[in-house]
This record gives C-alpha cells, structure tokens and sequence, in this order.
C-alpha cells in the first residue's frame, strides 16, 4: 500500500503482527497499516472524505475519526497506525455527533446547491450526509460567493462547491508528477489554486489528463458541457495504478 | 365538526414543486383525502391561515416580509411544522441569490431582464421604474431555511421530496409518530 508517515520501523518491524480490537471484533494485521485498512479488511466500515485509496492518506477532513480506549482524544483512521492490543471504536454517538458536525459545517462553509450541481447523485459530500442521517444543517449559512474558474480549455474548477479534501493536489503530485494544484490561504480563506495562483487555463505544467477532476468528491471539479446530475466521475483508474505500480 | 386531523400545506418562496410532487400521490390522495381535513392549501380558497392546524406541510424558503408573517403565524397555529423540499430545508436555489444586493437583484430583474415596458414608461425608451412598488411584499437580505425562523418539527429534504417520502412523512405522522424519511429522500433527490 501506499507509503506511511516516517516511522522508525524496519522491514522486519512491519511484517510483525499484531492484534487488536475493533468494534469487539478480534482482528490481526500488519503493524505498518493503519486503522483504516485493518477495518476495510475486516468488513467494518469507517466513513471517509479526503482518503482515496492510491494516494496518500491526509487525515484533513476528520471524518473517519475513532476513539481508542484509554484515550481521551480521537484519532483520523486513515493516518493512525495500529498497534498490539490496541481497542478501536468506529462508532459511538460522539462519533456520530462530530462526523454530523463536520459535514454540516462543509455545507454551510460554501454553497452546496445539490439540486442544480453537476454530481447531484453522485456526490461523496451528499453521499456522505445521507449515511449519517443529516436531513438539515443546523449551523448558519455563511452565503460567501466564491469564483468559478473556467479557464481551462475541458474542465472547470467551481470552488463553491470545494470541501478541500486536497485528493486533486495530490493525485497531481503523486501520479500525475505535475504538481499544478496547491492550497492557498489560511482557515475560511483556504483555496485550492494552480499554479501559484494562476487561471488554470494558463497552467503551463498541466497536461490535461483530468486525474483531479475524476477523484474530486464532488462538483468542485468537473467536465465542461455537464448539466445538473450529469457529471460521472470514473475514479478507477488510480487502484489500478496503484496496483500496478505496487506488482512492477 | 369532524375530528379529522387539520392538515395544512403553504407555499412560500418556491417553485410549487413540492406541491406537484404531493399530488403526484395520485390515487393515494384519494386515501389521505377520507383520513384528513386539510384546511388550507394553495388549492383551497383560504386567504389566512387556520387556527388549531395539526400538521403543516411548508414548501419554499423565507424571502420576504410575507413569508415571514406567514411562518410566523403558521407556527404559531400548527402542532406539527414540516420543512417540506431543499428551499424550506436548506434555502435552495431562492437563497442563490443572497450572494447579491436586492438592488442588483431588481435591476436586473425588472430592468435589464424586463421585455415588455414597464408600467407608466414612456415607450422605447430607457427603464424608468426601480423596481414593483405596489402590492409585492419587500423582500428579505437573504431567503432563508425555514428553522431559522421559527422550530422545525420534521425536514423532508428534496429538490421536490418524491411522492413516496411525502406520503411516508404524512402516514407517520398521522400514525402519531415522527417521521424519518432520511431513507427516502436527500438533498437535492
């Protein structure tokens, strides 16, 4: 799988197993995987937003957060490593209460229109609300209109409808080698940006190959020519990189 | 007087959609009609709103100082207030425009979208008129979700709700339970 965060381990370290408890199920894995793939091995589903397998794992947007017994914090399962007698909670109803709350905070922070989006029915951000039951946003609206970039001879970057998981910056670094995305700007103000802040259209260093485009969870980033509920992301390309980057 | 439960339904800041996709119910309706009373609707000549409502149904966003009057009064008359659509639940497409001063808004709607002359205008010349000034309610800063006027009892998210979560929503309730219809609707479904 992908590489982790640095970790003193040796080759001989990570073929160690280890077991732990995961919702009271007994599991065994590797001591290099993270919580995350131990739980997705065993059948135990942990939502997610900013993870994309094929990637690395960025731990941003908080939603895959467990508790782990003897700890008062929670921890990101795609960035926490598991260890021997470890016990995991995927779900509980802090859980619940702040998986709701950061989704509820992604809607009201830009202005997510389902009804007139390119990915109505086929957003991870929607998606992602209807697992956890949310009928209604109980925060304020903040109705801070953001630009829409269409510069780009194929592809457009609506930033209203961005939930900065950063899998763009990323698949751009990591498989595609151009790095044309970036994060600009702190807190509220955070963007994504290509180039240094240039109109994308004017990227010298972007190849076209829309990677960014088919793995963005939702409507931020899309094809030029998609109407309402048309847009269909195809995100498969990149296990299978993966898979054969890992096999060659 | 019937003991029927009192059903209401309003039509806000809105397409009417939502509405379309009650009466989509079609023979179902026909049930629901010998289970309830419904005591106002835009397809009933009421002009205010009734006292005693047992349930409302409520589509559209809170726009104008209309709107708010009428949720105001319709909370103040309904046991059970159901935020009925994305426009009543979320602000929808009427809260795009939020982005915009109302004046922007006017002009462009009464000005430069304006196709016909505009009462009391000279004709072929230049728009005069600022915007409606007799009888259209002033409209809010923002169009707003409903809950944040008044309580909100159940959200029936949609962009409209399909008839099914209509029907389970107001079964349920009539039911004397509180509905969830989070397996048969989403934002912008």
């Amino acid at each position: 799988m992908t590489t982790m965060t640095a970790s003193p381990s040796s080759a001989a370290h990570d073929i160690q197993v280890v077991t732990l408890k995961i919702d009271d199920q007994e599991v065994s894995a590797s001591r290099n995987q993270t919580i995350l793939q131990v739980a997705a091995e065993n059948q135990i589903e942990i939502p997610t937003l900013c993870f994309m397998p094929g990637l690395k794992p960025m731990g941003s947007c908080r939603i895959c957060l467990v508790e782990l017994a003897g700890s008062p914090r929670l921890f990101a399962a795609c960035v926490t490593r598991v260890s021997e007698g470890m016990t995991v909670i995927t779900d509980s109803p802090r859980l619940r209460k702040y998986r709701k709350q950061i989704v509820e905070l992604l809607f009201v922070e830009r202005n997510h229109v389902c009804s007139v989006c390119v990915s109505n029915g086929r957003c991870e951000l929607q998606a992602l609300a209807v697992k956890l039951g949310i009928t209604h946003i109980t925060q304020p609206y903040r109705y801070d209109k953001m630009v829409v970039d269409s510069s780009h001879d194929l592809f457009r970057l609506d930033h209203n409808r961005c939930v900065l998981c950063t899998r763009c910056v990323r698949v751009c670094d990591q498989i595609e080698g151009a790095h044309v995305w970036d994060v600009a700007g702190r807190g509220i103000d955070c963007r994504i940006t290509a180039d240094l802040n240039l109109p994308w259209g004017d990227s010298d260093v972007c190849t076209s190959c829309g990677k960014c485009v088919h793995i963005c969870p939702t409507g931020a980033l899309t094809e030029k020519g998609t109407a309402v509920a048309e847009m269909r992301k195809q995100p498969d390309f990149l296990p299978y990189l993966t898979i054969m980057r890992e096999n060659h | 007087m019937s003991a029927k439960p009192r059903v209401a339904t309003a039509w806000l800041d809105g397409c009417s959609g939502c509405h379309m996709s009650f009466l989509d119910l079609d023979e179902k309706l026909v049930d629901l009609a010998g289970m309830v009373d419904v005591v106002c609707s835009p397809t009933v000549d009421i002009k205010e709103f009734p006292q005693n409502v047992d349930v409302a149904l409520v589509e559209g966003a809170v726009s104008s100082e209309e709107d708010l009057h009428k949720i105001k009064l319709i909370r103040s008359r309904t046991k059970i207030l159901v935020s009925l659509g994305d426009c009543a639940v979320t602000g929808n497409v009427p809260a795009m425009r939020n982005f915009f001063t109302i004046e922007s808004l006017f002009k462009r709607a009464y000005q430069e979208n304006a196709d016909v002359p505009l009462r009391g205008e000279p004709a072929s010349t230049g728009r005069s008129i600022d915007g409606p000034c007799v009888a259209v309610p002033k409209l809010c800063e923002n169009a707003r979700p409903i809950h944040e006027i008044v309580k909100v009892d159940v959200h029936v998210p949609g962009c409209p709700p399909p008839p099914d979560a209509i029907f389970h929503v107001v079964a349920e309730l009539l039911a004397g339970r509180i509905p969830d219809a989070s397996s048969l609707t989403r934002f912008g479904k």
